[in-house]
């Protein structure tokens, strides 16, 4: 075998590692999770709808939902979803830690207030003999609003947890990476909200 | 390690580029309240139908399903900044394949279900 | 509640085996408790001889950070596969014994109903989510990285994790052969059957925790390839340049995304039925166990292409590979795919025609189903006109793929022919229906999965496996799917129902004894195949392949060393065509030292994955027998870690220029020492991985 074969007339492999965007790999990761996520919630939505008529004698929404606290629930979460965008900015344009973590609290807060509204809710329905093992409709409305809370929870364990994070290590690229992937699920579950709110509680009432 | 602790090279790309002065803030700021705006009046006013009962059911029930439809695209628009033509084409491509893949499981769930259930009782 | 309830939930002595043969040892109980303490004694004897090997032999070290931790997409790959094969020799021991009990079911025959109902659920969902699954997730683990030209894929600590689950469920489900009883209600679980009215024990809960377990596992790793095909191809790989096995792999990893979510929706469902009294699927009260179907086959036909899919891949790999082609209709083959993955989520209801919907409905699901073999049978053409006036060697993924095509085209119309709802309705849920089916995934997925093994073996081990073990092996697979399941064609159409423990009927004799006795030549095919691994590591030497490329194959994996260097590629590829690596042993640039050598970043060993199988395992067996400080524990350990983790900041590691050129030149130094061998002597001991071009030929005059 000669030498020939190891010379190396201009092959142009690249020399330096390629970069791959891990900010765009590690968003689209994210994205492609919620929309599993769109297809979990969009299961139990479908579930709800075909058994919202089975109460089996029981109480139905009307009996059991509370337009007010919906209204309250449903400001308090669009809000947040205010606040948070208003802590991404801060991120973006570098206004500083204050302003971002500030942000974020605001934005924890209002969450803390839709699940204590919700959780009440759920307390008054157990109470007017509508809690889920009641009927097919009330298992169907437990299995998909809880579904929600259970995810805005996880929201905000997650939020407490970059939070401290920042506390550590500043405003690195992985606690940025995570602010951006707590943004986007944070907007989805305000999408998802507003699909409850109307299917479920104005849908309903109606 | 630049100013915010990451590789040298590394910098978040926002939605619209990133920004050190005040226009691009501004307009960042002006997208997020007008989504708020449109969001609560989106919201409240299908409450509102709802509340006082403004028409029949199938009708409010129609209302209810396009505003809220409406402000789906509202979040998506003004919040997440996701609209054609798109610069990262993959994203909307997603979205719009899951919603397709969303429709006919959920869709169908509901036709198959709604025949079964007109066949029993 | 009194403390033993507490500590121990409804865990007793009564969960044990062989405690109802003590008890009240009637021929019946001692049979079948012999055959189930048998089981649960091998379970426990594998177990503590597997430990016991490990620390003989000091290992434990080298087992964790070598392994358990490894976050390498080969490795992982690796050991998916291990947990494949040792699923699959329980399933097939469960297979035989169902066969023989409907060989000698007239009149009762050995098993009892309740034993028999366990057999076929955990056959079922062994072979789908602890064995098929992780096959053909740990083939796209070991080859697709390498063939698109990149170092790992992007998430590689989930896809630790995604491998924890993953065994965490297979664990459950082994436990259930020690303790307690699994589920009767099939691999498919449906209520009222799994409701507590009927089965108030710990079997549903046991299949519903083990697959729940493995669904988590299997969706993060459908982000994971989705996004690193997405992402991470190297320079000039356009998706039209990607292999074929790529593509299948990317329209898996969409299914997969997409379909796991319905089956964590109805499983949870149940599993909210059972623990806390909703009413999703009951009987009473406004539940709709319809529902439960429609739920289930969401996932469950979409879950089927999940299958095939890959094994189309390996087809479309070694199929222009063993003729000496280039594959016939790369485009279609490409459409084709596509096309089946979209139209996958359009026919779910025809494993429910008989549910009660109207013609309309079903005539509408049925034309789609009708629709879905179009491509199927495109890509059939496609592998034949490959073969047409090619070089055609007789090797054993050859063997796979003829019988392949020959076996899964006669399933193939079985399945049009069930596509029709007024033919479904005579034969829905009888043997029909089940020979059908293993028609589709014996000669479709295992065919495929074991010619993937096959083939791409020596690139994960540096070593090729014997060819004459291995196509003894393959000839016992295909003759004993034949003899086991084409009388199954026949039963179905005499009326006999699935899941069938006894009959009454003499009839059915014949045809039961020689699926039994095809069963016994699976059973043969399977240990031919344990003999062929343990040859083949016998004789290693002999088979060492280390240039790389044994089969002068075209993609980018061939085109570095086996077994492949942890990096993959000292410095990543450009490719400027389809085949890349064909196209450059065509134009003799293959083979060459690169420019420079760069410092290459992988990512660090993670316990994550370990520790999530650990705790995920254990908040599930607390699940099962009500446990709950048990559950508390481990599910708080399970968020506790992934907090943990996220604070993690060191989680690459370099490996330095200078050992990048030094391994990288030793092995084209071995390249340039050896005489390249031609296709005609691939199976004997002078290939050693360098394949005969004429260029290089040339080159080396």
């Amino acid at each position: 075998m000669s030498e020939n074969a190891y010379a190396n007339p201009g092959i142009r492999l690249r020399a330096t590692h390629h970069h791959v965007d891990r900010e765009d790999e590690v968003n689209l990761g994210f994205w492609v999770f919620l929309m599993s996520d769109a297809i979990l919630f969009g299961t139990v939505f479908a579930t709800y709808a075909i058994m919202v008529g089975a109460t089996a004698g029981g109480p139905g929404p009307k009996q059991l939902f509370d337009i007010k606290s919906v209204v309250i629930q449903t400001a308090a979460l669009l809000l947040s979803s205010f606040t948070y965008g208003m802590a991404s900015l801060s991120l973006k344009h570098r206004n500083g830690h204050g302003r971002l973590i500030a942000w974020l609290v605001v934005t924890l807060l209002l969450a803390l207030v839709f699940l204590g509204f919700e959780v009440h809710d759920f307390l008054a329905m157990f109470a007017a003999g509508g809690g889920p093992d009641r009927s097919g409709f009330t298992s169907a409305f437990f299995g998909l609003v809880p579904l929600h809370g259970l995810h805005v929870t996880t929201g905000c364990i997650w939020m407490v947890a970059l939070i401290v994070q920042m506390a550590r290590y500043g405003i690195d690229e992985d606690v940025m990476l995570g602010l951006q992937r707590l943004g986007l699920f944070w907007h989805f579950l305000d999408i998802v909200w507003i699909a409850i709110f109307s299917i479920v509680y104005l849908g309903g009432l109606a | 390690m630049n100013e915010l602790g990451g590789h040298p090279n590394w910098h978040p790309h926002f939605p619209g580029g990133i920004s050190g002065d005040g226009d691009g803030y501004r307009k960042d700021l002006h997208s997020h309240l007008w989504g708020l705006v449109l969001a609560l009046t989106l919201t409240a006013v299908p409450f509102a139908l709802v509340y006082w009962h403004a028409m029949t059911r199938s009708w409010l029930l129609l209302a209810i399903g396009i505003f809220a439809l409406v402000q789906a695209m509202v979040h998506f628009r003004f919040f997440l900044d996701i609209h054609p033509p798109h610069r990262n084409v993959d994203q909307l491509l997603l979205v719009l394949f899951s919603a397709q893949i969303l429709i006919m499981m959920a869709g169908g769930t509901v036709w198959i279900l709604a025949n079964l259930h007109s066949r029993m009782y | 509640m009194s403390l033993t309830h507490f500590i121990f939930g409804r865990l007793s002595l009564h969960s044990l085996p062989f405690w109802a043969m003590i008890q009240h040892p009637t021929v019946g109980n001692i049979v079948n408790g012999g055959i189930a303490t048998t089981a649960a004694g091998l379970v426990v004897i594998g177990a503590v001889m597997t430990v016991g090997l490990i620390t003989r032999f000091g290992r434990w070290r080298y087992l964790w950070t070598e392994w358990l931790t490894s976050v390498d997409h080969k490795r992982i790959g690796i050991m998916y596969i291990v947990l494949a094969f040792v699923m699959l020799a329980r399933a097939l021991i469960e297979a035989v014994l169902m066969r023989g009990q409907q060989a000698f079911g007239l009149g009762g025959g050995f098993l009892s109903p309740d034993h028999f109902g366990q057999l076929f659920s955990t056959h079922g969902t062994i072979m789908i989510f602890f064995m098929a699954m992780p096959f053909l997730t740990g083939l796209i683990n070991i080859v697709m990285p390498m063939q698109i030209g990149t170092r790992d894929v992007s998430f590689p600590v989930m896809n630790s994790i995604s491998l924890g689950l993953t065994v965490a469920g297979a664990m459950i489900v082994m436990v259930s052969l020690v303790v307690g009883q699994f589920s009767t209600g099939g691999w498919s679980g449906y209520p009222p059957y799994t409701e507590l009215a009927f089965q108030p024990g710990v079997g549903p809960d046991y299949w519903i925790w083990a697959v729940s377990l493995s669904s988590l596992g299997t969706m993060m790793s459908g982000i994971n390839f989705a996004v690193t095909i997405y992402r991470r191809r190297c320079p000039g790989m356009t998706l039209m340049r990607m292999p074929l096995f790529t593509w299948t792999a990317l329209c898996t990893s969409i299914l997969m995304i997409f379909a796991m979510p319905p089956l964590t929706v109805a499983t949870l469902m149940l599993a909210l039925d059972r623990y806390l009294g909703f009413h999703f699927f009951t009987d009473a009260a406004g539940g709709n166990m319809m529902n439960y179907a429609n739920l289930f086959w969401l996932f469950g036909h979409p879950e089927v292409y999940i299958l095939i899919l890959p094994a189309f891949g390996v087809y479309s790999e070694v199929i222009p590979a063993f003729s000496g082609k280039v594959v016939y209709g790369y485009v279609s083959l490409v459409l084709a795919t596509m096309a089946i993955a979209l139209a996958s989520f359009g026919v779910w209801l025809h494993h429910f025609f008989t549910m009660g919907q109207s013609a309309a409905v079903n005539a509408s699901f049925g034309v789609a189903t009708m629709m879905i073999g179009i491509p199927t049978g495109v890509k059939i053409y496609d592998w034949l006109l490959t073969m047409y006036r090619g070089r055609i060697r007789f090797t054993v993924p050859m063997i796979y793929s003829l019988g392949f095509m020959m076996l899964f085209v006669i399933g193939g119309l079985s399945g049009i022919i069930l596509a029709n709802p007024s033919i479904d309705y005579q034969v829905h849920n009888t043997l029909f229906l089940v020979a059908h089916f293993h028609n589709m995934l014996i000669p479709g997925l295992l065919f495929g999965m074991l010619a993937g093994y096959h083939f791409w073996f020596p690139k994960a081990f540096g070593f090729r496996l014997d060819e004459r073990w291995g196509r003894i092996s393959a000839l016992c697979w295909i003759f004993g799917f034949m003899f086991a399941f084409f009388p199954l064609y026949a039963l179905g159409l005499l009326g006999f129902p699935r899941r069938t423990v006894a009959y009454f009927d003499p009839i059915y004799v014949p045809y039961m004894m020689v699926a039994l006795f095809g069963a016994l030549i699976i059973l043969a095919a399977f240990t031919s195949l344990v003999i062929q691994l343990v040859v083949s590591v016998i004789r290693r030497e002999e088979y060492r392949v280390p240039a790389g490329d044994p089969w002068d194959a075209g993609s980018l994996e061939w085109s570095v060393a086996a077994p492949a260097p942890e990096y993959n590629f000292p410095v990543l590829p450009e490719v400027t065509a389809r085949h890349a690596f064909m196209v450059a042993k065509e134009n003799g640039t293959a083979y060459r030292r690169p420019e420079r050598f760069a410092d290459i970043e992988v990512p660090k060993s993670s316990p994550m994955g370990a520790i999530l199988c650990v705790t995920g395992g254990l908040a599930a067996f607390g699940l099962v027998w009500h446990i709950w400080w048990l559950v508390a524990i481990a599910m708080l350990a399970s968020i506790a870690a992934i907090i943990a983790h996220g604070f993690s900041r060191d989680y690459e590691r370099v490996i330095p220029a200078a050992e990048v050129r030094k391994d990288t030149m030793r092995w084209l130094n071995a390249v340039a020492e050896l005489r390249p061998a031609s296709r005609d002597h691939e199976a004997e001991s002078v290939n050693m991985g360098f394949a005969e071009h004429e260029r290089v030929r040339e080159l080396a005059e």
